[in-house]
């Protein structure tokens, strides 16, 4: 075969990288190998665009295990244990084929986990899509909701929250990042490491078929109008055969016999093996011959670039083979010699014998190209960072205002969804999906986890540097509303283009925002995921830093909900509230804007509210708690007495004047760093000391009780609802859309 | 008092029943391999809920076959008390162990969240320290829960009393929209005709601590233990 420009093409290489492949070689490679290089130096396996960006992102600290750099990070939780978590994006796959896109993304992520010797005991995810209007994009959420679904219900590992975002930028082009977390020893955490010359390479889990060859590689491009071609390029789904290999590498890892695994996710085979190789500081050679196979007829490049599901590599100690065959069979797996660790750190394929590929390992993990890429700050920015009231008219009264937030699709409940998903099995959930930061029990210790995934992309477009904090600052803060000390973080990057230099820039800016808040907020990012070329026909998707946080609740039995929980109790803003609305649903709901600076945020505020929450939370305080983010204080009320059958009474001060927008900002401005919290009569002088020490502004704003939810601003009555009324607006928005789906679709 | 759980491959729900019988209840209980013919010399015998062999082909279809389902089959004939959740249930359908079939729900899609169900009859080894009437309130989570019953058969499940569980408003009343999956007569749970083989789809085991949100389940696994240690109920051991 030749290799010519439109090879390169098909490859996703450029003539300049091919010159290098050429160069280290010393040689043509063959196509095998230029496959090989063609996945490893992806966008998606190389982290070529961001790597010199991630490098900058705080990652250590007392209780961090795992950094990056291996399947998954790791923080200690006490008792032992390790908390193993990530998370990972399947967002082009979920656009051409949701249902298994989506279903393969939680595999994927599971994989991950269990991969790490942890008993994944938790899935989140972070979903985003354009309009709801749209019969595509329906037809696209309906399917990855039922693709995470129909794989996490199967195998058996609760979903037990997560957040939706909707906007037009994401119609051509949904996200779909999947979080999971185990539990494993702090002291057995297993690492995908391949080295001892000699020892056999074992290759177990489904068989090795021809779908989703190029994944990698397809996730490092744009969409264009070819779309449907690209299908072939999806994997299919099997979580039956992943909770196969779940428990069986479990019990395998209960032995010693091991030396390392790793699953062979993004670019198969050949991701699996050079990288276990290279930590390993060894080489690896197998012969794709042994490699169990789905059809007949496939090249060594087929099965190197396949990206077939629910299979793993592992590396055995030489004379415990039988010991490890045994366990496999014992679920009904077959594990298959393919080859062996080696001391030449070369990653070396023969099929039948014959050598197809023979490149030194760090060809192609730590000498991929890096590019340190053009960045430009975009044209919009001084446009969009403009908000003129004057230009808006006269706001809607606020009654009206707070029906369309409430039915707004961000806002409304998204019981549609999670109802769907399984997020009860394993017993350990205590904070179920739609009542703040999913909580779970660590069995055997006092000890709970909890876990809450955001993003404001609206916020990170108007300004990437302080949008990213404010994501950060988010996450963190719902982990301590459910009285969670924030203890690790992982992040996924959803961006456009990063070769167009205004891409890159937020990109950059956006990386730099999220570092500095996760040191300023103690919270280590651990490992995580870049999504790039998020594009379809040349427009990207907001910029979308997704932060995942994870936070310690030393006593499962004062975990918070949002709920309210009892009539007469006394409701409290913690926080300061500034007359904000740039970036907020409101503008966006309201006036179809993304307009304005974000929320201003003061990092150190921030870490006093959230210690604030835990320590009110151990000292059982405080009955409730909810972030006050989208919509405002008037929706974060109402979404605190939903749910519940509980009214609530409030009088909240004005804030100072901003032309007619006054009432709107107060109700439903977006001020970072506030959480609405209820309180007992009795304890609200504990409450008001505590905030005080922390230096934490403490309004009493209302009560809860009655059947009504009335709102007034300096004694001015601005909302009075049924709090049934508000719910139903509230519930049966989401699920509105799909009933109409019918008719359409 | 010993609980056996079957793990069957794709079980998921295993783990839940035994943390239910051994740590919340405190009786001894142990995880029991498919392709084991013994049942550990096991009072009860639990089937759990998942989804066995993927669900593939047909909820349950593949299960029965496994080697431990012909001692199951002996200690239900023996009169040995057997508890099928869910998947379980399903499994005891296939199996011929109970009547009736599954369908898919009528709603297409996978249902997971608390619901009300009634019980129906209290001679049962777990109902029995159930109050005639008493509303449970458990979660479900299955995307096959739709229970069908020819005519005839379905006839015969109510003169015989064997209808156990429905689901029903937290009230207790069977109406319609109590119905999470369109089970026919809004049956959630049934029994054998020996009474000593109970099949629900609601998860019992998911509901027996109040942290988690409900302990209304745990009364299921007390009335089993409370009539075995009364010797109600004869083991097959």
């Amino acid at each position: 075969m030749i290799i010519d420009d439109s090879a390169l093409e098909r490859h996703n290489l450029t003539p300049d990288e091919y010159q290098r492949i050429v160069e280290m070689l010393g040689r043509e490679p063959t196509i095998t190998e230029l496959g090989i290089f063609s996945v490893m130096w992806s966008e998606h396996c190389s982290y070529k665009s961001s790597r010199v960006h991630l490098k900058t992102l705080p990652t250590t600290g007392k209780r961090v295990l795992q950094g990056p750099g291996e399947n998954a990070g790791a923080v200690d939780i006490g008792d032992g244990l390790a908390a193993v978590f990530k998370i990972e994006s399947h967002n082009h796959p979920s656009f051409i084929e949701p249902y298994q896109g989506a279903a393969t993304g939680v595999g994927g992520i599971i994989r991950d986990i269990f991969t790490m010797g942890a008993r994944p005991i938790a899935l989140l995810n972070s979903l985003r899509f354009g309009s709801l209007d749209d019969p595509l994009v329906r037809r696209t959420m309906s399917g990855v909701v039922a693709g995470i679904a129909g794989y996490g219900n199967s195998i058996g590992i609760p979903t037990v929250g997560g957040e939706i975002g909707f906007d037009e930028s994401y119609s051509g082009n949904p996200l779909v990042n999947v979080f999971c977390l185990g539990i494993s020893k702090a002291d057995e955490i297993i690492k995908g490491t391949a080295s001892g010359a000699g020892n056999p390479v074992y290759y177990v889990g489904a068989k090795t078929g021809r779908d989703g060859i190029h994944g990698a590689t397809m996730a490092s491009a744009e969409f264009d109008d070819k779309l449907e071609e690209k299908r072939p390029a999806v994997q299919v789904g099997d979580p039956f055969m992943e909770k196969l290999l779940l428990e069986a590498c479990l019990e395998v890892m209960k032995t010693d016999a091991l030396v390392g695994i790793q699953d062979m996710g993004a670019a198969g085979l050949t991701c699996s093996t050079c990288e276990m190789g290279s930590r390993g500081g060894a080489g690896v050679e197998i012969d794709v011959a042994h490699v169990p196979q789905r059809e007949t007829g496939m090249t060594p490049y087929e099965i190197m670039l396949s990206e077939s599901q629910e299979r793993m590599l592992l590396v055995v100690k030489k004379g415990r083979e039988s010991e490890v065959e045994r366990i496999f069979e014992k679920w009904d797996l077959h594990a298959v010699h393919i080859g062996n660790v080696t001391t030449d750190g070369r990653m070396r394929v023969k099929h039948r014998g014959e050598v197809v590929a023979d490149i030194p390992n760090p060809f192609l993990t730590d000498e991929a190209p890096v590019y340190r890429r053009p960045m430009q700050e975009p044209e919009y920015l001084k446009h969009a960072q403009q908000l003129s009231f004057a230009e808006l008219g006269k706001p809607a009264a606020p009654r009206d205002v707070f029906r369309r937030l409430l039915a707004s699709p961000g806002i409304a409940s998204k019981r549609w969804v999670y109802r769907q998903y399984d997020h009860m099995v394993r017993t350990n959930t205590l904070v179920v999906p739609g009542m703040g930061a999913g909580v779970v029990r660590v069995k055997g210790t006092t000890r709970a986890l909890a876990m809450s995934t955001d993003c404001n992309s609206r916020f990170v477009y108007l300004d990437p540097y302080h949008g990213a904090q404010l994501a950060v600052a988010e996450a963190a803060r719902n982990v301590a509303c459910a009285g969670a000390l924030p203890i690790g973080a992982t992040n996924c990057l959803n961006f456009g283009n990063p070769q167009k230099p205004d891409v890159m820039w937020q990109f950059a800016r956006a990386v730099e925002g999220m570092g500095a808040a996760c040191r300023a907020l103690d919270v280590p990012i651990t490992g995580g995921n870049v999504s790039l070329y998020n594009e379809t026909d040349g427009r990207a998707v907001l910029p979308t830093p997704v932060i995942g946080v994870v936070g310690l609740i030393e006593h499962a039995d004062r975990a918070l909900r949002r709920a309210f929980r009892a009539d007469g109790d006394v409701i409290v803003l913690l926080g300061e509230s500034a007359p904000e609305l740039g970036g907020s649903e409101y503008l966006h709901v309201m006036h179809g804007l993304i307009r304005g600076v974000p929320p201003a945020l003061n990092l150190g505020r921030e870490k006093s509210l959230q210690q604030l929450l835990v320590d009110a939370a151990e000292a059982r305080v405080i009955e409730s708690a909810h972030d006050c983010a989208e919509g405002g204080i008037a929706v974060t009320v109402a979404e605190s007495c939903f749910d519940t059958a509980l009214g609530a009474t409030l009088d909240v001060p004005a804030l100072s004047p901003l032309d007619d927008f006054s009432d709107i900002a107060t109700l439903f401005g977006e001020s970072a760093s506030r959480v609405v919290v209820s309180v007992r009569p009795g304890n609200v002088d504990r409450l008001a000391s505590l905030a005080r020490a922390a230096g934490v502004s403490a309004l009493q704003i209302g009560f809860v009780g009655g059947s009504r939810i009335s709102i007034r601003i300096a004694g001015r009555s601005v909302i009075d609802e049924l709090l049934a009324d508000a719910e139903q607006v509230w519930s049966n928005a989401i699920g509105s859309y799909f009933e109409k789906q019918r008719v359409i679709a | 008092m010993k609980f056996a759980v079957v793990v069957f491959p794709g079980s998921n729900c295993d783990h839940d029943a035994y943390h239910a019988a051994k740590h919340v209840l405190g009786q001894d209980a142990e995880l029991v391999w498919h392709k084991d013919a013994d049942l550990r010399g096991a009072d009860v015998v639990i089937l759990p809920g998942g989804f066995a062999h993927g669900d593939y082909l047909r909820t349950g279809a593949i299960a029965r076959f496994s080697p431990v389902m012909a001692e199951v089959q002996k200690f239900a004939a023996a009169g040995g008390p057997v508890l099928g959740i869910c998947n379980g249930f399903q499994i005891l359908l296939e199996a011929g162990l109970l009547p009736g079939a599954m369908l898919r729900n009528n709603v297409l899609q996978f249902r997971c969240e608390h619901v009300s169900v009634r019980v129906e009859q209290t001679d049962t080894p777990f109902t029995a320290a159930c109050a005639p009437g008493q509303v449970l309130r458990i979660p479900i989570a299955h995307g096959e829960g739709n229970f069908y019953a020819e005519p005839d058969v379905l006839e015969r499940l109510e003169q015989n009393r064997q209808v156990i569980f429905r689901y029903a408003t937290a009230a207790g009343e069977v109406t319609a929209a109590a119905n999470p999956n369109g089970s026919i007569n809004n049956i959630a749970g049934i029994c054998s005709e020996h009474r000593n083989v109970v099949g629900l789809m609601p998860h019992p085991e998911r509901a027996c601590e109040l942290a988690v949100g409900s302990a209304d389940g745990l009364v299921l696994f007390e009335s089993v233990v409370n009539a075995l240690s009364q010797g109600a109920f004869v083991t097959a051991r």
